[in-house]
């Protein structure tokens, strides 16, 4: 029996798990959905690419229209919140559900800030007239349209493709904050992971990583190509 | 529970990622290159910080290989999907 438990994969919680993959059904689950996810946001991606590099007209260059210093500071901050899930994960794996809760609510705090700083970011946005629509008339971008600073042609591709991919990821990064939340207030708060019953931590960290992850290939295509 | 394999050095895993998207940065609006080569090397970079995330904090890197392989098959179906696309309407 001793031996037995020594040689049990870390991976793997003693919880019901499918046979053949050998992994418990939560964690199946969630990879079963993240292989959803990923076609997804192929589906956006691929159409963020057909629709700039099929456009007629040249498209606006990086750094016109979006705050890059904002959005870099942002991205840094999901990586951050990325380490801190993961250290959460570290920590119940250890025994240690104390730091565990304390690197949760990190995650938890960096994930809202991503949210709040998204959400000044398209305030800002709107105010200097960048809409989903395109450009609003009368703005401060529509004179940079006007004076051929930015290409009239594309911007209204521009920005239905901006807020649609950055929407969509921003509700992502929405839905594993709230789910953080009421694990860390149902479960972690009053104790219920341990070192040997640690699959909700397991599984909303897969989620938030895959967040962090499709941030990083967003971040690149939409802000700095 | 004891752990199978050695834990990955989150901190260092965060470095790298911290490090590259600088250098992304750098290269996105210092480097005088090319537009190609700068998109390549972009790309390069996200493709390879995105592995960082996948490989050591979704611990791809230490699972079953059947449960590897279930997530990386999404990803050249995405890939095909995309140059479909691609196929149609701008080549």
């Amino acid at each position: 029996m001793t031996h037995a438990a020594a040689t049990v994969d870390q991976m793997q919680p003693p919880f019901p798990a499918e046979r053949g993959l050998d992994v418990y059904n939560k964690k199946l689950g969630m990879w079963v959905f993240l292989a959803s996810e990923v076609m997804f946001f192929a589906a956006l991606i691929g159409t963020y690419v057909i629709l700039r590099f099929g456009a007629t007209g040249e498209w606006a260059k990086p750094g016109i229209v979006l705050n890059i210093k904002i959005t870099a500071f942002n991205t840094f901050l999901l990586i951050c919140s990325s380490v801190s899930m993961v250290k959460a994960y570290a920590a119940i794996q250890d025994g240690d559900p104390k730091k565990m809760r304390f690197w949760l609510l990190m995650t938890i705090l960096g994930g809202a800030t991503f949210v709040g700083i998204q959400v000044y970011e398209y305030i800002h946005l709107v105010e200097h007239g960048f809409v989903p629509s395109g450009v609003r008339e009368g703005s401060e971008l529509a004179a940079l349209v006007a004076n051929g600073t930015l290409p009239a042609a594309t911007m209204g591709l521009y920005g239905s493709t901006f807020f649609t991919m950055t929407g969509f990821h921003g509700f992502h990064v929405t839905c594993g904050v709230i789910s953080m939340a009421y694990l860390y207030f149902t479960k972690a708060l009053p104790g219920k992971y341990s070192k040997q019953d640690y699959g909700g931590i397991e599984t909303v960290g897969l989620y938030w990583h895959f967040v962090d992850l499709v941030w990083i290939i967003l971040f690149t295509i939409v802000y700095l190509i | 529970m004891e752990t199978a394999h050695k834990r990955p050095n989150y901190i260092l895993i965060w470095v790298y990622l911290a490090v590259l998207t600088a250098a992304e940065l750098a290269l996105a609006f210092e480097l005088p290159i090319s537009r190609n080569l700068k998109l390549l090397l972009l790309l390069f970079l996200a493709v390879w910080k995105a592995a960082l995330v996948g490989l050591f904090f979704m611990h791809l890197k230490f699972e079953r290989w059947n449960l590897r392989i279930m997530a990386i098959i999404p990803l050249p179906l995405a890939v095909i999907f995309i140059l479909a696309g691609m196929s149609e309407h701008i080549w």
